[in-house]
């Protein structure tokens, strides 16, 4: 017992400020992308062919970041001069469409009703279900609740059955043999829900599009409420977008 | 005399002509004398080659050995006599189609349909739901009930099956059946240009995604004549060791939180964290992904990185061993860890189970130290081994193997330099070439194996996570048990679902 206590004093309180005080992530982190439209043709084609997910679309001047994985290879052989990636690890999004950012002035923005911030402001219990990730994103979610993000003091949780829960979050590119698996879960928790597809794979397949594996994309089984990019998504990436949702920042 | 197995080298590129090529009755016997004389299977597989199928084995004693046969239609099962080839027999079924007679356990692995065509060996029909529509193994009883869980689980972990049979508490026996996570990554590597290789090889499984990125960029490497130097040699060790510490910490603390003692549950949740930061800071990733690349290394200030790094390990050092000693010293953990879930030496043996599971049970196998190669050829490693098979044991090796990679990471050196030379973003692969890539991932060996056709494509990449082995290690361990030490059993072991569907 005296033990534990001392281990306890020693340990303190290791909780994240964050969102009072913000947080800046480091400088190899690869966040939100500036894309400079202004480059040559030439060093937007070496970008846009070197992708490996062909999120690059030349022709429609315009970058896809549900397709993209964040893996930095266009900054590299483009030296940064078409596309750099920030330290802002704040991605999420309400709408598919604003993923594609374009040379219009786009922001990544979460607009979420009154009505769901009125519903799961103060409480927001989710399920996830993995359908056929890589398990870096449900591990990135798993530490949401440990001690340094602790989610449940914004009143938000995950629980073990989807008839306790408010959402469904969704990680994974939806493979044949979890489509069932996913739909059923979804089935099972109560109205009003939400659905939150969390990282590339969920959003567009991630690594594994094209593959005959997988089942239908995310949007054609199930209303998404929020887009979360990344892979897998920075544990701050989907606090910040769950607060955003919430309403709470 | 055709010499029966060639032996190679982890990592090195030979030809494939140079691979005995043997009658099939010369293979299997070469299979069943090496594996009934201490050998281990690294990789059996089949593959096809202008409509010719074939099998292609990989076994280690204290060298690997190599040899193939052209692919029967059907061949008496080895698994009858040795329960090694189990899952290897039903995989090689499952993608070809290729009938292994008489095997005790014929089921599907990963749920999909063969690559040649050829009729289902299951009989199954895709066009139906399939996983859960399976031939569980029942016991029959009044006093006998089943108790199914999954693929959706309780906590937020990958999808896999579990069905247990028991009679009261107890567990008679446990059926594990997985393949929800299969996205077809082999196929996807033969048939996507090599932009997309490094991406879809980290995302095999992404708390293995530096093992596998070696494991690629050397089988790259080999190929292609690329050489990586000292520099890269080092970084990706210390991101391998990184990984290992990253998960083996989190274990740790979901071992501590399965006996409901929190408080290092939730000191090493947070330190598994510390971690992860260290893998971001070093790779801009907190799993690694995009540092590791054939010949390179794709992170700038090594030097600076390193130091940052190990002065954070220098720091945590302290705080890792007192909670461990908080963890170890409980009498009430004790009481749940020791003698629970116990695979026998015997057992670990006859499964060939690897790793951290493999050396709990006195199996003194480590990639590094058996095969060592670039930084661990100068730095050896001595395998952590506990003898009793049981929770404890299997969480003590992860508790010596932290010790030991922070030693390790405490005595690595780099000296200021400017990063490799980019000689273009893809390579030419060496035709007709195989090459197999061993290395010690935190759970144990990993395996890729890449063949060429005479163009210099690849025609077969074939990855074996060591899950692959010692799924049927946590199986046994249940027997006896009872059902509610499960989920710590299952920790104990860790397994990955998504490396054995891939």
């Amino acid at each position: 017992m005296i033990k534990t206590l001392l281990t306890r004093f020693e340990q303190g309180n290791k909780t994240s400020a964050y969102p009072v005080k913000p947080i800046t992530l480091v400088e190899d982190y690869r966040g939100r992308p500036e894309i400079n439209w202004n480059s040559t043709p030439e060093l937007m084609h070496l970008c846009a062919e070197s992708c490996p997910q062909d999120a690059i679309d030349e022709q429609k001047r315009c970058v896809d970041l549900g397709r993209c994985v964040f893996c930095g290879t266009c900054e590299r052989v483009g030296e940064g001069r078409f596309i750099n990636f920030t330290n802002d690890f704040e991605l999420g999004v309400s709408a598919r469409q604003q993923l594609l950012l374009d040379d219009e002035l786009n922001q990544l923005s979460i607009n979420s009703s009154q009505k769901i911030k009125k519903l799961f402001g103060r409480s927001l219990q989710l399920r996830q279900v993995s359908a056929g990730g890589c398990n870096a994103c449900e591990a990135d979610t798993n530490v949401l609740s440990t001690p340094f993000f602790d989610l449940a003091r914004f009143g938000i949780d995950f629980v073990a059955s989807p008839r306790h829960a408010d959402g469904l979050l969704v990680t994974g590119p939806i493979t044949v043999n979890m489509k069932t698996a996913l739909l059923k879960t979804y089935e099972a928790i109560p109205d009003p829900k939400i659905v939150i597809a969390s990282g590339a794979c969920s959003i567009s397949g991630g690594p594994f599009f094209g593959s005959n594996q997988l089942a239908d994309p995310i949007e054609t089984l199930l209303p998404v409420d929020l887009f979360i990019p990344g892979c897998p998504p920075h544990p701050l990436t989907t606090l910040h977008a769950l607060l955003r949702f919430l309403g709470k920042i | 005399m055709v010499s029966t197995s060639l032996t190679i080298k982890n990592g090195a590129c030979i030809q494939r002509a140079s691979i005995p090529n043997l009658s099939f009755e010369q293979f299997f016997e070469n299979l069943k004398d090496l594996c009934s004389k201490d050998g281990k299977i690294v990789q059996y597989f089949g593959y096809e080659e202008h409509g010719q199928g074939k099998l292609l084995a990989v076994v280690r004693t204290d060298n690997l050995f190599v040899f193939e046969c052209d692919a029967p239609d059907e061949y008496p099962s080895l698994t009858g006599q040795d329960a090694k080839f189990n899952l290897f027999e039903r995989e090689i079924a499952e993608q070809y189609g290729i009938i292994p007679r008489d095997h005790p356990w014929l089921k599907s692995v990963r749920f999909h349909e063969n690559y040649c065509g050829k009729p289902d060996v299951f009989g199954q029909n895709y066009q139906e739901d399939i996983p859960g529509n399976y031939p569980y193994y029942s016991i029959l009883g009044e006093e006998i009930h089943e108790v199914g869980v999954g693929p959706v689980h309780a906590g937020i972990i990958e999808p896999g099956h579990f069905r247990f049979s028991c009679t009261g508490e107890k567990v008679l026996h446990l059926e594990i059946q997985l393949g929800y996570q299969h996205r077809g990554v082999e196929q996807l590597l033969v048939q996507t240009p090599p932009k997309r290789w490094p991406i879809i090889v980290e995302g095999i499984a992404g708390d293995t995604t530096i093992a596998n990125s070696i494991c690629f960029s050397r089988s790259i490497e080999a190929l292609s004549g690329l050489q990586a130097d000292g520099e890269v040699q080092l970084v990706r060790c210390l991101a391998l060791e990184l990984e290992r510490l990253c998960n083996h910490i989190g274990d740790l603390g979901a071992l501590s939180g399965d006996v409901a003692f929190l408080p290092p549950a939730s000191y090493f949740g947070r330190m598994r964290g510390e971690f992860l930061n260290m893998l971001l800071l070093l790779s801009g990733n907190r799993f690694g992904k995009g540092l590791i690349r054939p010949g390179r290394i794709l992170s700038g200030n090594r030097k600076e990185k390193l130091r940052t790094i190990q002065t954070k390990c220098a720091g945590l050092k302290k705080e890792i061993q007192h909670v461990s000693q908080l963890l170890f010293n409980a009498a009430s953990v004790l009481s749940r860890f020791e003698e629970t879930g116990v695979v026998s030496n015997q057992c670990a043996d006859e499964l060939g189970l690897v790793g951290v599971a493999g050396r709990a049970s006195g199996l003194n196998y480590d990639v590094r130290a058996s095969f060592p190669t670039d930084y661990y050829l100068k730095h050896k490693i001595d395998p952590q081994v506990q003898l009793s098979g049981d929770v404890y044991a299997r969480a003590k090796v992860r508790l010596d193997e932290i010790i030991q990679s922070m030693e390790m990471i405490a005595a690595m050196e780099l000296k200021e330099s400017n990063g490799e030379e980019i000689s273009g973003e893809t390579l030419d692969l060496q035709p007709s070439s195989f090459v197999v890539t061993l290395s010690e991932g935190w759970r144990g060996e990993l395996a890729h194996a890449i063949l060429t056709d005479e163009t210099g494509k690849l025609l077969r990449y074939k990855i074996k996570d060591p899950s692959f082995h010692n799924w049927n290690g946590l199986a046994q361990a249940l027997r006896g048990e009872e059902i509610s030490d499960f989920p710590l059993c299952n920790k104990s072991f860790n397994l990955s679902y998504c490396g054995f569907d891939l």
